[in-house]
């Protein structure tokens, strides 16, 4: 156990350091000036060099990548911003403020709005499949494929407006989506998430129906799960214990994959509800080429990744006691 | 490669009225090409403390009407005709719940791949003990001591420690031996192998079958053991079928149908044998042909394409009527020959390839 993380914390240090690097040297593909935006709309060549050189952009682009790693573990004087302690990811070129603060305050908003849609569409999703797969064939299983099939193809930003429309300002069900902070008032955080979390999940959840329906008929065919019915064990336990067991492992495997992609679903919902999540900051960054912005941004998403990855292998033990950790 | 010996003696212990009796048993499966004749009317008893073999080639049908003793097969695409009778039970149109306390309590099955027939997610343990909790509501310490008591008598070492260990972590002879302390757990009155040592290398696959053939003795139950390997079947069965396209088409005792075969294809299984001290440059001799197509069975004979003795029948009745078993008890057979040439092609041209 020791060994299997010491490796894949190493693993993970190495691709945090390539994603880091690929972003930071495209970043200086892009054919735009960041100097120039600090500088004014009336800019004599001198100021542009002063503040080149303020933001350490006069330097070699490998040395500035060293400074900017370097920072994160002990900090950094900047000369344009002050002081910046460690973990340092610099000062956004935009608004002025400190990249790692702006990135904390807003972390707590897109992981409620991930994990909370992960909850949903994982529940809703093998739930729906499980009967699919118990009434494979008969009706049941025809419309849950069906309605599958059609979910899969209702994207965030068309289904979110239409849903804001009709359950908040029609019917006044649900507040208007925002984000309060669960500690201050769990039934409100739970309540102004409820839209986001369910609107990013349909997607997710029909996928998953389609899923957990597939690799259950399968199990269900494999020899073991013969041999239990051969033993007299109820059709139900043989459904939950034994084909389920084996059904959990796949769709783990995809669960792990698909955090990426959730993380990008999160953008488009955070822009979708005005959220102020990191999403909106990764977008922001984009627009005004702010690279401390986007280099913070794109690390702490990435970091977030592989740590659940790493989460994901964990559970992978315990869920096939072939799968040693070594 | 396997030789066929002789190391037992017939015995053929008679009881009151049969143990298990299927009778015209027919399965067909729906598919998208057709209707597969997978059995056809199929017929025979099985006494209690005997092993009766079912040999034939793959998709003979050996398997399949075994799995609808037990009620395995797929209900939506399977249609069942004829009646299984174990003792006063039948067994075609019992209920779920009464084929349910039946697995694996009465009647218990132990498969040909043992890894795969084994849940990897279970210790073996759990999976033997939860068999004697569902069928005898035994506690857990109880069911606990029994599964160590069952590893124990299949002979597997240390079978305390053994027991809170994963299939993937045994032998592949310790795994079928797992499955059998697994199927013989509630002391079942039948246990049906599905070729339990065709996955086994040789040495393994004796022990196993003297394991079975020394439970049998102890416990007194009857075992159907399908296989396609009439090695095995000499050295274990009292009773042998031989199938051929879903139907049944030599019976007798272990002896009369290998000492002395009387239909055309059990010949040519046992001449298609390769023996240890035979040539090696003596080809081996397979049954010409292919097995047939069960969407659409050959008419009559359904072994008449690949018979080399059909013209001594006469012209076409072979091809245009099925032949049943004949005579009514003993050594039977679904031959249109006389007993007299079965005899004389035997005896003259069949037994020396044995």
């Amino acid at each position: 156990m020791f060994r299997f993380f010491v490796r894949r914390v190493i693993g993970a240090a190495v691709i945090l350091l390539i994603i880091s690097a690929v972003t930071f040297f495209l970043f200086y593909a892009i054919p735009r000036d960041p100097a120039r935006a600090f500088c004014g709309k009336i800019c004599p060549p001198q100021n542009l060099i002063l503040i080149r050189h303020n933001l350490g952009m006069d330097e070699p682009l490998f040395v500035q990548y060293w400074h900017w790693l370097v920072g994160i573990f002990t900090g950094r004087d900047l000369v344009q911003f002050g002081q910046c302690d460690a973990p340092c990811l610099g000062y956004s070129f935009a608004t002025q403020e400190s990249v790692f603060s702006a990135i904390i305050d807003r972390f707590p908003v897109t992981i409620s709005v991930t994990m909370g849609a992960a909850v949903v569409f994982l529940s809703f999703g093998i739930i729906t499949g499980m009967i699919a797969a118990w009434q494979q064939g008969r009706p049941l299983d025809k419309i849950a494929s069906t309605t599958s099939v059609i979910g899969a193809s209702l994207q965030i930003y068309f289904v979110g407006p239409i849903v804001v429309f009709f359950v908040v300002d029609s019917m006044g069900l649900l507040p208007r989506p925002s984000y309060i902070p669960f500690t201050e008032d769990p039934l409100g955080w739970f309540v102004h998430l409820l839209i986001p979390w369910v609107v990013l999940s349909i997607i997710f959840t029909a996928n998953y129906t389609r899923m957990t329906r597939s690799v259950m008929v399968e199990q269900l065919a494999e020899d073991y799960v013969r041999t239990a019915r051969a033993k007299g064990m109820s059709s139900r336990t043989v459904f939950l214990r034994f084909a389920w067991r084996g059904a959990m492992i796949p769709i783990v495997t995809i669960f792990g994959v698909d955090l990426a992609t959730l993380f990008g679903g999160a953008i488009i919902t955070e822009q979708t509800f005005t959220l102020h999540g990191i999403g909106e900051l990764a977008v922001r960054a984009v627009q005004n080429t702010d690279l401390p912005m986007l280099l913070g941004v794109t690390l702490v998403g990435a970091f977030s990744i592989v740590v659940l990855n790493i989460v994901v292998d964990v559970l992978y033990a315990f869920i096939d006691p072939r799968v040693r950790l070594a | 490669m396997t030789t066929v010996t002789w190391d037992r003696e017939p015995a053929t212990p008679r009881g009151p009225g049969p143990f298990l009796s299927v009778r015209d048993l027919s399965v067909q499966f729906s598919t998208e090409d057709g209707i597969v004749h997978a059995v056809d009317r199929l017929s025979f008893d099985l006494e209690k403390g005997t092993t009766l073999g079912i040999v034939g080639e793959s998709g003979s049908g050996k398997s399949v009407s075994n799995l609808s003793i037990l009620g395995l097969h797929d209900k939506a695409h399977t249609k069942i005709g004829g009646e299984i009778w174990l003792e006063d039970q039948e067994l075609v149109s019992a209920s779920r719940s009464t084929l349910e306390r039946l697995r694996g309590n009465r009647v218990a099955m132990i498969f040909q791949d043992p890894l795969t027939s084994l849940s990897p997610y279970h210790t073996v343990g759990r999976q033997i003990s939860e068999v004697f909790r569902k069928h005898k509501g035994a506690s857990k310490a109880e069911s606990r001591a029994r599964a160590i008591e069952m590893l124990d008598r299949v002979g597997i070492p240390q079978a305390k420690t053994r027991l809170e260990d994963y299939p993937h972590q045994f032998s592949g002879g310790m795994r079928q031996r797992v499955m059998i302390a697994m199927a013989l757990v509630c002391d079942p009155d039948l246990l049906i192998a599905d070729e339990p040592t065709t996955a086994l290398d040789v040495t393994v696959q004796a022990q196993i079958l003297d394991l079975l053939k020394d439970l049998q003795q102890d416990f007194g139950t009857s075992i159907i053991l399908i296989t396609h390997d009439l090695g095995v079947v000499a050295k274990t069965v009292h009773n042998v079928l031989v199938m051929y396209a879903g139907r049944a088409i030599e019976q007798g005792t272990v002896q009369q149908v290998l000492r002395e075969p009387h239909h055309p294809y059990t010949w040519g299984l046992l001449a298609s044998m390769p023996k240890l001290n035979s040539n090696v440059d003596l080809p081996l001799l397979p049954v010409r042909g292919t097995p047939p197509s069960l969407l659409n069975p050959p008419s009559g004979c359904p072994f008449h394409p690949r018979c080399d003795y059909r013209d001594l029948v006469g012209p076409d009745l072979c091809s245009t009527e099925r032949p049943e078993l004949s005579p009514a008890d003993g050594h039977r057979d679904a031959c249109y020959l006389t007993l007299a040439q079965k005899r004389e092609i035997f005896n003259g041209k069949i037994k020396e390839r044995l």
